[in-house]
């Protein structure tokens, strides 16, 4: 699969340039609609990126920002095609977290995000696809079909968040929200070549997101653009009294600051993300790129993150003992799958059974062990200080540095079913992603080169509740290289 | 870290999780595996380290006591299995046999 440079084609734009073209009335909403429909309806039958679309109200969706637009009152994405990771509710479409046991539900209220890019008129254009419950790395824990990578159909485009990263970098969305526990916007972004921002824990509301890991999880975008990143991140980010660990504070301005500018920049290095099993083209792709900060007039500091390996077994804890808790609520009496079973805990037992996956199985095992009696402290808690410690690590480092720089993952886009045997394998593709997670601070993967034919991911982390800066360092990076104009050549081009 | 198969029942049967018998013995082999990479984490001495439950620089967020609207009771239960006058339904969960397995 060869990579093309941008076109004028209208599924390549950046919502930034949509938004210019729509408020000059150069384009209409409905035709830049129509132009993303017809982009899934000629390949996801191959991608699979979506589950749910529901094409008659995204057109209504689109006349409402076209009126909305003639009326001079458009906002940052009226009008803009935008795809719904599938673990954030939304009324009037199912809602199923990529599991069997959420088939067909359908939730009676909005996530909070979806009501902000309701209320700007945005257009949902599907729900995408996702490892159930969001746990996995490869899209291929869904129930629903594995996603494709649109760079190469063999390869997986990471996970969990695999359905929205796809679709960002096929040109079957112009925006779409993931979410991430350990990774699973960063490192998809990273293996679909786009650009994917975690935000700081609390930034983003967690109403209506079908909770993973709580004290992890965050809502946050892809895009083709650091830019397009800023302007979402700003409609979905403030403050929301239904959600009590969102931080009590407005919505940042993020957009006025991406200067482009890197002079002075202190930009930190760590040797620890550097590990076994690293590919020699994620590594070159990376130097590379750090090089070209330094030549744009960055500082290059080293720092150390001493913690860092003990990221993910902390993190094999901690998330799916926060899993295992929240999963409860599936138990067949309020929504979604029920097996009758003769009795009230053979209904449980059957429906949990046979309504969850493998992956989410495995997960709350492992967390219910984790937190049974006599193995709390052992490990539970014990992840709990290695998790005070980690975060220790980057509050040192970033008392020296403005943002670090780091690989996005060890490895380009693995083969569909390569890991699968070796849940411990497949964990290892978030290992670089987990530690922001368990800090809480912001990280985003832009795209910076190629190797085998592969995007490679190159992750900036930064201060808590500092985007601008973190965004501001992405953005010059970004425009100072050729990798984000790029797009896989699908054939189809419409 | 080996797990024998009674404690994989012992903790299936706390989440309330159905597995079949491939499915326990699937499931020994693969947490013993994943349980000792995390035992890494016993390098560390963490003996005076604070716990961090949650990253968030929040404490005790409260609200005022007042009265707020709540979902209408039709759309609560448009997702029920089962319902009952205006209720979920459920099979009496009083002489089942609740085991301690």
């Amino acid at each position: 699969m060869s990579a093309v440079a941008g076109t004028d084609a209208l599924h390549w734009l950046t919502a930034s340039e949509a938004r210019t073209l729509l408020d000059k009335k150069e384009l209409s909403a409905v035709e830049l609609t129509q132009a993303h429909l017809a982009r899934i309806e000629s390949l996801d039958p191959s991608l699979n990126c979506h589950i749910s679309t529901f094409p008659d109200r995204s057109l209504a969706q689109a006349r409402a920002a076209d009126e909305r637009i003639g009326r001079g009152e458009s906002a940052g994405l009226t009008g803009i095609p935008i795809s719904l990771k599938d673990v954030l509710v939304t009324t009037g479409t199912q809602t199923t977290a990529g599991s069997q046991i959420l088939k067909g539900y359908e939730s009676p209220y909005d996530a909070t995000v979806v009501q902000r890019l309701h209320a700007q008129d945005a257009v949902f254009v599907g729900k995408s696809n996702t490892d159930e419950f969001a746990m996995g790395s490869s899209t291929e824990n869904s129930s629903y079909g594995v996603t494709r990578n649109p760079w190469n159909l063999d390869r997986v485009p990471g996970g969990s968040s695999g359905g929205p990263a796809a679709a960002v970098a096929a040109g079957e969305a112009m925006l779409s929200l993931g979410s991430d526990t350990g990774g699973s916007i960063r490192q998809p972004a990273g293996f679909c070549g786009i650009v994917g921002l975690k935000p700081t824990y609390g930034r983003v509301s967690r109403l209506g997101l079908i909770a993973f890991g709580s004290s992890l999880d965050q809502i946050g975008p892809f895009a083709r653009s650091v830019e397009d990143a800023a302007l979402i991140l700003e409609a979905i980010a403030g403050h929301d009294p239904r959600d009590s660990t969102s931080a009590p504070m407005p919505s940042p301005d993020i957009c006025s600051h991406l200067t482009g500018d890197l002079a002075g920049v202190r930009i930190g290095v760590a040797e620890e993300y550097a590990v076994d099993g690293m590919e020699p083209g994620v590594e070159t792709a990376v130097a590379t790129a750090v090089e070209s900060l330094k030549d744009a007039g960055a500082i290059i500091k080293q720092v150390s993150l001493p913690h860092t390996r003990y990221a993910l077994p902390t993190y094999y804890i901690t998330a799916p003992a926060e899993a295992s808790a929240n999963l409860a609520r599936f138990d067949g009496v309020k929504y979604g799958l029920s097996i009758d079973g003769g009795s009230l805990r053979e209904m449980y037992e059957q429906t949990r059974g046979q309504g969850f996956g493998p992956e989410v199985k495995r997960r709350i095992m492992l967390g219910t062990y984790a937190l049974s009696s006599g193995y709390y402290d052992a490990y539970y808690v014990k992840a709990q200080k290695v998790r005070t410690l980690l975060k220790q690590d980057f509050d040192a480092a970033f008392a020296d540095v403005d943002v670090i720089v780091a690989p996005t993952s060890p490895t380009v886009a693995f083969p569909i079913g390569a890991r699968l045997d070796d849940p411990y394998q497949m964990y290892l593709a978030d290992v670089f992603t987990i530690p922001a997670n368990m800090a809480g601070i912001p990280g985003v993967s832009v795209p910076c080169g190629f190797a085998d034919g592969l995007p490679v991911g190159l992750q900036f982390l930064g201060k808590a509740f500092d985007e601008a800066t973190l965004l501001s360092v992405a953005h010059a990076y970004e425009r100072s290289q050729p990798w984000w104009r790029m797009h896989p050549e699908l054939g189809n081009e419409i | 870290m080996e797990l024998t198969l009674d404690e994989v029942r012992h903790v299936a049967a706390l989440a309330r999780l159905g597995l079949t018998d491939a499915e326990q013995e699937l499931m020994r082999d693969q947490l013993s595996s994943i349980l000792g990479h995390i035992n890494a984490l016993n390098e560390l001495d963490t003996e005076s380290i604070p716990p961090t439950a949650s990253v968030a620089a929040l404490q005790n967020v409260w609200r005022d006591d007042t009265v707020q609207s709540s979902l209408p009771r039709e759309q609560v239960l448009m997702n029920a299995p089962r319902q009952n006058e205006g209720c979920f339904e459920v099979d009496t969960p009083l002489g089942g046999e609740e085991s301690s397995s």
